[in-house]
């Protein structure tokens, strides 16, 4: 029996398509650029995978998007699953990948997800397609966009906490300055305070620059045994503890607006690591808008519930601070494109892990701790990689 | 061009509801094993599974738990109605639903203020519970 998954794997291989507009190539090519980076750093052969899981597509909307892709990979794996937890799924997968691989199921898997979210539909499409994630029944009918669900937390964070609209705008300006230090990152022109407050409102208290990018993008990583992982040519990154959970998908189902299953998923990964939040180096966390870093920031236990927004405002999550978050540049900056967005905070984890980054290492980092969330803060995981087995 | 505001789908789930809304009523679910109220309409009750559930009429006052104010339209139905607000409204009966806060004064909205349910129609003779504040 299976008492842990701590210490059992590794995150062997990472890899990122061209980011951006990509208008050149599909969605599942995009996977399949990002799979091939990350294998070529392994030296792991192609038919040494033998295990796939990725996510879903808007834009190329296969029923098995799975076996499509193994198809499309010329895979013929013993493992495959397509996950559908929303942005919760990279983190997920790899929850799912470990275990696969701890009860012998298969060897090594390729975890892969991504769109051409950016140019495979129009904007109108795009920001159409995700408020079809609303309550079809009782929340399309009162025009409920996702931005306006995540607007009504962060509204209610600023009622109840004092949060205020410079703190948000403190998240969208720091990732920015994280992401100029990244050469595949989306967006890379500075952003200021200004920028953040008088770019376009899109529900209050939210403006554009609170809201994550559309990006054509893919992602991928490799995981295998940590006993393999030993032989291979790339650093390994261990998964030291993991968890998720879930607490609602609709928001008018969420059991509060303040508090999420974030604390649960990260309980969880915490105790299974045997570490704490102050043995964190670097986080990276979902950030679809400048409130859900905040919340992550206060219910993963590195600052006390509330106090999310001065940590950003004091300087606490930039490269140098007391805890980096989204040194990539996060989906606010890097990109987003579907379940790859949360997938890019798991490869920057392990290159952090690695180290070698210029002006973005932060430097020792030895333990980093990834957060993906989906739907309306509805589904969560927490992972907590490090650099050797502890 | 405008195009109507969407009218609401009725599924064999919610089929007495949206029924009950044509009639400007709000019907909320009740499990007469646990007591418990809730608001998506289902199977069983979401608290102790039991399937002996009653349809209540809800008084139609409450509070509003949380809000925004839409200023960019997700969908093109609504880009008419921009600025509007989204609300989830804690009814007296306990359970949460979403409704926009209709009126005048609905750009004023805050959290915690009382409200009481309005009938909103929409195409083919239906209507959709909304709310107002109370002055």
């Amino acid at each position: 029996m299976i008492e842990t998954l701590r210490n059992r794997v590794a995150i062997v291989g990472v890899g990122e398509s061209d980011i951006g507009k990509v208008p050149h190539m599909t969605g599942l090519g995009l996977n399949a650029q990002a799979a091939k980076r990350a294998l070529d750093e392994t030296g792991l052969k192609v038919s040494d995978i033998d295990g796939l899981l990725t996510a879903y597509s808007f834009t190329e909307p296969y029923f098995m998007l799975g076996t499509v892709l193994c198809e499309y990979l010329g895979l013929q794996p013993r493992f495959n699953a397509s996950v559908i937890v929303g942005g919760a799924s990279p983190a997920v997968m790899l929850k799912h990948a470990a275990e696969a691989i701890a009860t012998g199921q298969c060897a090594t898997v390729l975890v892969c997800a991504g769109e051409n979210r950016a140019t495979g539909q129009t904007r109108d499409q795009a920001v159409a397609a995700l408020a079809a994630v609303g309550h079809p029944y009782f929340e399309r009918p009162y025009g409920a966009s996702i931005p306006g669900c995540y607007a009504m937390i962060a509204r209610s964070h600023m009622d109840q906490f004092g949060t205020t609209p410079e703190q948000l705008a403190a998240v969208a300006v720091t990732t920015r300055q994280h992401a100029v230090l990244h050469p595949n990152a989306h967006m890379r022109k500075p952003v200021t305070l200004a920028d953040v407050q008088s770019s376009k409102p899109i529900a209050d208290p939210l403006r554009m620059l609170d809201c994550c990018i559309i990006s054509d993008a893919g992602g991928a990583f490799i995981v295998t045994s940590a006993e393999r992982a030993k032989d291979l040519r790339s650093k390994p990154a261990y998964l030291a503890g993991i968890g998720e959970f879930h607490t609602h998908e609709h928001i008018l189902c969420a059991p509060s607006l303040t508090e999420f299953g974030a604390k649960q998923s990260g309980m969880t990964a915490y105790r299974m690591a045997g570490l704490g939040p102050s043995d964190i180096d670097v986080a990276e966390l979902y950030d679809c808008f400048t409130i859900v870093p905040i919340l992550e920031l206060e219910e993963l236990g590195f600052c006390p519930r509330g106090e999310g927004g001065r940590f950003y405002e004091e300087g606490h999550a930039s490269i140098g601070g007391k805890l980096p978050v989204n040194t990539h540049g996060g989906m606010l900056s890097h990109a987003h494109a579907g379940a790859a967005g949360g997938l890019f905070g798991i490869v920057e984890a392990v290159r952090q892990l690695r180290g070698g980054l210029g002006p973005r290492q932060v430097q020792g980092a030895e333990v980093a701790l990834v957060h993906n969330e989906g739907g309306i803060l509805s589904s969560h995981c927490t992972a907590i990689l490090t650099s050797q087995l502890r | 061009m405008t195009q109507e505001l969407p009218a609401p789908i009725a599924n064999a789930d919610s089929e007495e509801y949206w029924a009950a809304a044509r009639d400007d009523r709000l019907l909320i679910r009740k499990c007469r094993s646990c007591g418990k109220t809730h608001f998506l309409p289902r199977h069983l009750c979401p608290a102790c599974w039991s399937t002996d559930l009653e349809w209540i009429e809800s008084s139609g006052h409450g509070t509003v738990h949380g809000f925004t104010i839409i200023r960019r339209a997700s969908l093109p139905e609504f880009a008419t109605r921009v600025p509007y607000v989204v609300a989830l409204i804690d009814l007296k009966e306990g359970p949460r639903m979403m409704a926009n806060i209709l009126g005048e004064d609905a750009l004023q909205t805050k959290i915690g203020d009382a409200v009481e349910v309005r009938f909103e129609a929409r195409a083919e003779g239906t209507k959709i519970p909304q709310f107002v504040r109370k002055v």
